[in-house]
């Protein structure tokens, strides 16, 4: 086991490259500012920086963007509808990158209080993408006097935005010499801008990586310095292509630096109520981590072998849900073996949940950066999973070396992992062949080509030009080019409004699939993550319960973005009493800890139920978002098979006892009938039966959610939670009446 | 390495160690503000809790501003610490201070004020 206290710091980067890097920036503009004083968690000041004509300006966020809003992903999407129409594509010039954290971002004394939200309209799904990220970038921005950034234009050259928080300053400078991966100048703009060693800490970057600019699948990195470690770590705001907008702007990198972190540059409204819940919340990591997730060792990638042992982890694509070969990966590997343990790893301080595990000084074996000893960020579960066994790959060395690639170069893991094992798919089935990908063998498995093709991706040449269009688009282009059915690969490209899917096979938790494709952004897991209360402890068990489920979890976990915290926090620990509660899957005393956290902040005293009303303001604002860009009714919220049961024959196969079984017990066909089917028609009634089921959850849900059945807010519920806003109204009133 | 050790047998329960060690730094007599904490036991008799510098404070704080010194006594830099409580979470002994007057929590420094305030011998500094 490889422990903190051995693990020797990194190699400082070569100042005198630095101060050439620095020599050839040519300022664009300069402008000093006073950083207004953050009062219960706000500034109320906007940055709108304009890259175009390198216009900075600050202006005032109104009291009823603040109360409609509360901020984070709320004033991110308010913003982005005030800057974008209708037509706005994602490289339109107007559209934005919305940065906010939120009032509760900042402070210091509870774990996952560090996070910014990120939005955009998506290259990939046409749509508002948001996205959170830790980091220190979000709660410096807001100390330098910013509840939000919003980020507009292209500029001709590479620029890097600077802002000083402590000297009130901003800047924009053309930067030509700074290396565009992740790890590099991550490590050279927080040595440019320290004053010395010490200092480095508080400086933070956001940047994207050398993939992202042509690659849709990019992300940004947002950066925090490890002090301990002597090296700069990366965490990203990974969904939807937002790399690929900052990179298409022409930013290269935004600093933000800030000195003087202590635990109440919010001036809070009640330091006492917060200091006191934030020592009970460690105290309770202390005792219960270590019998329950084991976060502070392996962080979110604990639930691997978990998942492998119900069925839910996606393999091959997400034909199966687990795989034989689970040994090589599970999570006594990574800690025994690769991680290193006994680091003080949160992403923001006073995390004590501390997720953000490192392989350290991994020793790489592939690519341009072949040889050199990094520090690996990760991996999460959804990056293991997603590059390893659905793709076929279980080896950690592989994983942790495309997880390193991916980051630097600036591509979402949870896209690449989903889009590479459907390109493996389609390899297997004749759909592509050595041909068609330049000499690529993309059997599902072959990890010499799965890192090849990371490579040639980041590099756009070859097939990685293809890979870097994301699923959506490769399967209208290999149907275009006559090389496969398009039913078939809309049934197993796991893709929905054109995001891939975050990675749970989700065959069988009904829960889940709505989980997904009940989604505004996209089928990723944070909107809903019913996975687990449903397939694994089955806390939801009825049909009723999922749907419930489907319009309670979606609000509560949207307020989470709003405010500035993290969701982990929230349920990958729980009190040692909370299955004696009412609803242990809400884990009661963690919701009241947060609403205890917002009054101890803004001073706003709300229940559990308000806080559900401010989330839902927000959640119908981004459907009708959506729908104003032609997105978000009934027909986009469809799923593709592969998510809901068996597409092959090899699939059915593999599971024959379970499906047969369901046949007789849910779809009341007889034994004797269910032995007389063929496998062909045995496979027809599942299917007839369980899309059948996802139609009733939505007949189910959006009825909850105040929709009509085709997905569209119905007026008088916008009215009743205090969103009957004039632009709103205008798009939804035409649709009130119109059926699916 | 220099800390605090414990004879509990020797504890008559004064609490002078208490009000010595929270006047030392916030001037008060309030057990609250105790580096070192006395608690009756339910058989009879005091249970002292004191810091036996093991050093968990400093693991998990990750701004490494709790560094031992050169007699291994674990040491709070005030100015660097951000006041994110987790030292005083993870305190397996229950003997960091959080105090809603300061940013920062305190701890103990083996400095030796309470065994000065113990009529009794019941703790003392230890140097080995």
């Amino acid at each position: 086991m490889i422990q903190m206290c051995d693990v020797p710091r990194y190699k400082d980067v070569d100042m005198e490259e630095i101060k050439k890097m620095q020599a050839a920036h040519v300022l664009l503009n300069k402008v000093e500012y006073e950083p207004k004083q953050i009062e219960k968690g706000y500034t109320d000041k906007l940055l709108t920086i304009d890259v175009t004509d390198a216009s900075i300006q600050i202006s005032d966020i109104p009291a009823e963007v603040k109360e409609k809003f509360v901020g984070g992903k709320g004033y991110c999407l308010r913003y982005l509808w005030d800057a974008t129409n209708p037509n706005t594509k994602w490289d339109s010039p107007e559209n934005e990158i919305v940065m906010s954290s939120g009032p509760i971002a900042g402070i210091t004394q509870y774990a996952g209080t560090g996070k910014m939200l990120v939005a955009t309209i998506s290259p990939l799904t046409g749509i508002p993408i948001d996205s959170n990220v830790g980091g220190f970038f979000g709660p410096y921005l807001k100390f330098s006097g910013f509840d939000a950034l919003e980020l507009k234009g292209q500029a001709e050259e590479d620029v890097i935005i600077v802002i000083d928080g402590n000297k009130g300053t901003i800047e924009i400078d053309k930067a030509p010499l700074e290396h565009l991966d992740a790890h590099l100048i991550g490590e050279e703009l927080t040595a440019m801008y320290a004053d010395d060693e010490n200092d480095r800490k508080h400086v933070a970057v956001v940047c994207a990586g050398s993939a992202a600019d042509h690659c849709d699948l990019s992300m940004l990195n947002f950066t925090f310095y490890d002090p301990r470690r002597g090296t700069v770590r990366l965490k990203q705001a990974g969904r939807g292509g937002i790399g690929r907008v900052f990179r298409h702007k022409k930013v290269k990198a935004i600093v933000c630096k800030y000195q003087g972190i202590k635990n109440d540059l919010n001036h809070v409204h009640d330091i006492s109520i917060i200091n006191k819940t934030g020592v009970k919340y460690h105290r309770e990591m202390a005792t219960q981590d270590p019998k329950q997730n084991n976060m502070r060792k392996i962080g979110t990638a604990n639930t691997m072998k978990i998942l492998n042992d119900y069925d839910i982890l996606p393999t091959h694509n997400f034909k199966f849900g687990g795989t034989p070969n689970i040994h090589e990966m599970e999570p006594k590997v990574f800690i025994e073996q690769w991680l290193t343990q006994g680091a003080a790893d949160g992403c923001w301080y006073g995390c004590s949940m501390a997720c953000a595990k490192a392989a350290d000084h991994f020793k790489l074996k592939t690519g341009p950066y072949a040889g050199n000893c990094v520090v690996v960020d990760g991996p999460e579960y959804e990056t293991a999973a997603g590059v390893g066994p659905n793709c076929g790959i279980t080896t950690p060395q592989v994983i942790l070396e495309i997880n390193f690639y991916c980051d630097t170069y600036g591509i979402d893991t949870i896209s690449w992992g989903t889009t590479v094992a459907f390109l493996m798919e389609c390899y297997e089935n004749g759909i592509l062949n050595k041909e068609r990908t330049g000499g690529l063998e993309l059997n599902f498995g072959n990890c010499d080509a799965a890192l090849e093709l990371l490579h040639l991706t980041a590099k756009n040449e070859g097939f990685g030009k293809i890979a870097g269009m994301g699923t959506h688009k490769q399967k209208e282009y290999f149907a275009q080019q006559g090389w496969g059915d398009m039913k078939f690969m809309n049934d197993i490209a796991m893709e929905q409004k054109g995001l891939e899917y975050s990675e749970y096979g989700s065959k069988e938790s009904l829960a889940q699939q709505g989980g997904y494709g009940l989604t505004n952004k996209g089928p990723q897991h944070d909107e809903a993550w019913l996975i687990f209360m449903d397939q694994v402890n089955n806390q939801i068990p009825t049909f009723d319960d999922k749907a419930e489920a489907l319009y309670y979890y979606p609000r509560f976990r949207t307020w989470f973005g709003l405010v500035g915290l993290c969701k982990l926090p929230w349920n990958d620990v729980v009190p040692e009493n909370n299955s004696l509660t009412d609803e242990p899957a809400k884990v009661p005393e963690h919701v009241d800890n947060y609403l205890d956290l917002f009054y101890g902040v803004t001073g706003r005293r709300i229940d559990r139920e308000e806080l559900l009303v401010m989330s839902e303001r927000v959640y119908n604002f981004q459907r009708i978002f959506n729908i104003r860009l032609g997105k978000g009714l009934r027909k986009h919220d469809a799923i593709p098979y592969r998510s809901v049961g068996p597409v092959t024959e090899e699939e059915y196969l593999s599971r024959q006892e379970r499906y047969d079984g369901q046949l007789v017990e849910k779809v009341g066909y007889t034994k004797e009938q269910v032995e007389q089917m063929s496998l062909q028609e045995k496979m027809a009634a599942t299917r007839t039966y369980r899309e059948g089921e996802y139609e009733k959850l939505i007949n189910a849900v959006y009825p909850k959610r105040g929709w009509t059945m085709n997905g569209v807010p119905k007026i008088e519920h916008l009215k009743k939670i205090g969103m009957d806003l004039p632009e709103l109204i205008e798009i939804v009133e035409p649709l009130q009446n119109v059926e699916p | 390495m220099k800390r605090l050790v414990k004879d509990e047998s020797k504890c008559i329960g004064c609490r002078s160690c208490e009000e010595a060690c929270s006047k030392a730094y916030y001037k008060v007599a309030d057990r609250d503000k105790s580096c070192i904490k006395i608690n009756e036991k339910a058989e009879g008799g005091f249970e002292i809790k004191i810091c036996t510098q093991c050093g968990i404070c400093g693991q998990v704080c990750n701004t490494g501003v709790i560094q031992p010194n050169a007699n291994g006594v674990h040491m709070l830099n005030k100015k660097e610490c951000v006041g994110c409580l987790m030292c005083v979470g993870y305190c397996p002994e229950q003997v960091m201070v959080q105090d809603d007057s300061r940013s920062e929590p305190s701890k103990c420094t083996a400095c030796g004020l309470c065994v000065k305030a113990c009529p009794t011998g019941a703790i003392q500094i230890q140097d080995c």
